[in-house]
């Protein structure tokens, strides 16, 4: 009947093949040509007509299974993998669920704290922190011109759980993420084991792994996208740390070891200092990256301006979506300005 | 201490082979490989060859070699920075080389201090807070590594520049701080690897003419690393040549140059000024009998371009030299003009071999 019938019968695997033929669910297709028969049996007694050679279809599953029943169809393999997933779930569950609580209890601490605070005192507090990291009156003006505008046409509290979320995600990031940069300089091995799955988690669709964390962890809980968000954005600062301590000096290293550092006071005493500027450039990177995911985690129920975004685009409320999109803008803007601002500063005062 | 020198720093068969497997090419290497056979044959880099040195208290010793011939792989054996292949290196009596890592830790911050060619200083750190970093890397407090770092800047001319981040200063200046950092340490070994190549020629000067200052002062044992024969014939008590990771002569400096025992050596002094750099008492009759004829006093160290002068270029001359007050021998003119022709190397296949 099939293309590739003739092999299965020079392998004698007919037998193998007849054992389980009517296994798993139809295919539309299939589904289709029954309709248009009129029923199973008459097709599958019709010869087929030989097929042209430049017609062969590829060997794939599908095309197999038409030959061989045992052989398993695409949808069967995508149905094991989901249900190989499902399987192991619970268990991830029982590890993954305490190890992550913390997580969702600082989001929504934070969450809390930001949306109480008054904004007479958030602002004046937020142009003081700007101040202070950054020592530039035109960040300074920039970041308050910002929020008075964001305030001004209703966007604050929208805008203030962005900031919440980013806040609380990029400590998580730098928590992470430096010690695994710093392990990662430290050892060939680790950084061989390392870059593949950061270069993963750097190309993979952020669609694509929102799929999994959903079966993981409740949609109500805020760990779920706090986990999305962290695992797009800690990839830079990793790389950067990683980086800047492959980059101090080897002549300064060699003069910490002749007068006798141990590692822990080389580490922090030469090496962390001397690649502060591509950690911090890391940073920046990730506090970018971030502001990146919490828009498409609004899909999973992340709260901020993403909402909006999301609003824009499921109602066809254009103006809406232009607007909030322009706010995350303004505030990547000054996210951006105030740390590169902040990293200048230390590059000045070291060299 | 300088009548009874005590070794210091013995280095005793010392060999390091660079590859993947350095210990199967050392067998290789003692049964008689050469240098080149062995990175033909078996894919390693032999880069120093049964090394024996001994370094005498309170003495410069200098290596000096060109490059790549193993100095500054050498130097950085002595406080293990470069783990040896075979061999044993003798600090105040003690193998190095057992030592587990604390008490390595120990030797590089109490026992040797060093200085680096780049300077090596902490960029992200002042001047006051690198020269006094041996010491709170020791554990020290903050106030007495400043005071100490402090007391040695100006030792080393840099008062007025704690402040200033390493960057900011010139590159001589840097080697001060440097020097300093080596100093405030308080080692009794300074390892000194090629710390003046850096520097252009006067401030080279300046910096040699400093370290022989200090050095009259502190009685440091120094082991200096050098590819300038001219800074080596300055600064050494005790002068090692290495060709190849090999030594190829070791001794006093002015025993080196009036008997070079290899063709690479005579090369080497081939084109330096002689008179200038060899003194009286290598080349003098040493006897305390009156001399007859004596036209007048020399210094023991005086060099003999001096004494061509004094005698005017007259070659029957005969002069009384003198140390602390006392004869200790006789210079004839004639000896000395002959101490001035250059040892000339034998035929160049004869060197090839």
């Amino acid at each position: 009947m099939a293309t590739y019938d003739g092999i299965f019968n020079a392998l004698g695997l007919n037998d193998w093949c007849a054992t389980e033929n009517a296994g798993g669910p139809m295919t539309m297709a299939e589904l289709l040509a029954q309709a248009n028969n009129g029923g199973g049996d008459a097709t599958a007694e019709v010869a087929a007509p030989a097929t042209p050679l430049l017609e062969t279809p590829f060997p794939s599953l599908d095309v197999l299974h038409k030959s061989c029943g045992s052989v398993p169809r695409t949808r069967d393999m995508t149905s094991a993998v989901e249900e190989a997933f499902l399987n192991v779930k619970d268990g991830m569950k029982v590890v993954l669920d305490p190890l992550t609580q913390p997580l969702s209890w600082l989001l929504d601490w934070s969450l809390a704290g930001f949306q109480a605070t008054p904004w007479f005192i958030m602002i004046p507090l937020l142009m003081l922190l700007t101040y202070y990291a950054s020592r530039s009156w035109s960040v300074l003006a920039l970041v308050t011109g910002s929020f008075l505008f964001m305030a001004f046409i209703d966007h604050y509290n929208y805008a203030i759980q962005t900031l919440s979320i980013i806040f609380v995600c990029t400590i998580f990031c730098v928590a992470l993420g430096v010690p695994i940069g710093i392990a990662m300089s430290k050892s060939n091995t680790m950084q061989r084991i390392t870059i593949p799955i950061l270069d993963m988690l750097q190309t993979l669709p952020t669609f694509v792994y929102l799929i999994p964390l959903i079966f993981l962890f409740s949609v109500t809980e805020s760990k779920l996208y706090g986990i999305a968000i962290i695992l797009y954005a800690i990839v830079p600062v990793i790389r950067l740390t990683d980086l800047g301590i492959r980059l101090v000096d080897k002549d300064v290293i060699e003069a910490a070891d002749a007068f006798g550092m141990n590692s822990w006071q080389k580490l922090t005493g030469v090496q962390i200092p001397l690649a502060l500027p591509n950690i911090m450039a890391g940073i920046n990177q990730t506090i970018m990256m971030s502001l990146a995911m919490v828009v498409i985690a609004s899909l999973v129920s992340a709260p901020g301006l993403g909402v909006l975004v999301l609003r824009g685009i499921n109602n066809l409320e254009l103006g809406v979506g232009l607007v909030s999109g322009f706010c995350i803008v303004l505030l990547a803007v000054l996210l951006d300005r105030s740390t590169k601002a902040a990293l200048g500063r230390i590059n000045t005062s070291e060299k | 201490m300088s009548d009874k020198p005590n070794i210091k720093v013995s280095i005793r068969g010392l060999y390091k082979i660079f590859g993947a497997k350095p210990k199967e090419a050392l067998t290789h290497v003692k049964d008689g490989l050469g240098k080149p056979e062995l990175l033909d044959q078996h894919g390693h880099v032999l880069g120093l060859q049964d090394i024996n040195v001994d370094m005498q208290e309170g003495e410069i010793t200098v290596i000096m070699g060109l490059s790549g011939s193993g100095k500054s792989t050498l130097i950085r054996h002595l406080n293990r920075l470069i783990e040896p292949t075979d061999g044993e290196i003798v600090v105040d009596g003690e193998d190095v080389l057992a030592y587990g890592e604390k008490k390595l830790h120990a030797l590089r911050q109490n026992t040797m201090s060093m200085v680096f060619q780049k300077f090596a200083l902490f960029p992200h750190r002042t001047v006051l807070q690198n020269a006094g970093m041996a010491r709170r890397v020791r554990g020290e407090d903050a106030v007495s590594a400043d005071k100490e770092g402090q007391k040695w800047l100006k030792r080393v001319g840099l008062e007025g520049y704690e402040d200033k981040y390493p960057n900011q200063l010139s590159g001589g200046m840097q080697q001060r701080v440097g020097i300093a950092r080596a100093l405030a340490s308080d080692s009794e070994i300074m390892l000194m690897d090629e710390a003046f190549s850096a520097l252009d020629p006067l401030i080279r000067t300046d910096m040699q003419d400093l370290l022989l200052e200090l050095q009259r002062e502190l009685h440091k044992t120094i082991v200096f690393i050098t590819h300038d024969l001219d800074e080596a014939l300055k600064l050494a008590d005790h002068l090692v040549i290495l060709k190849d990771g090999a030594i190829v002569q070791q001794g006093e400096p002015q025993e080196i140059l009036l008997n070079p025992n290899d063709p690479y050596i005579m090369d080497f002094i081939s084109d330096i000024n002689r008179a200038r750099v060899l003194r009286v008492r290598s080349v003098m009759d040493a006897t305390t009998t009156a001399g007859v004829d004596i036209s007048g006093d020399v210094e023991a160290d005086a060099n003999l371009e001096s004494v061509i002068a004094m005698s005017e270029g007259d070659t029957t001359k005969h002069y009384r030299v003198m140390k602390d007050g006392e004869q200790i021998g006789l210079l004839h003119m004639q000896d000395l003009v002959r101490a001035l022709v250059p040892v000339i190397a034998p035929e160049h296949d004869d060197r090839a071999a």
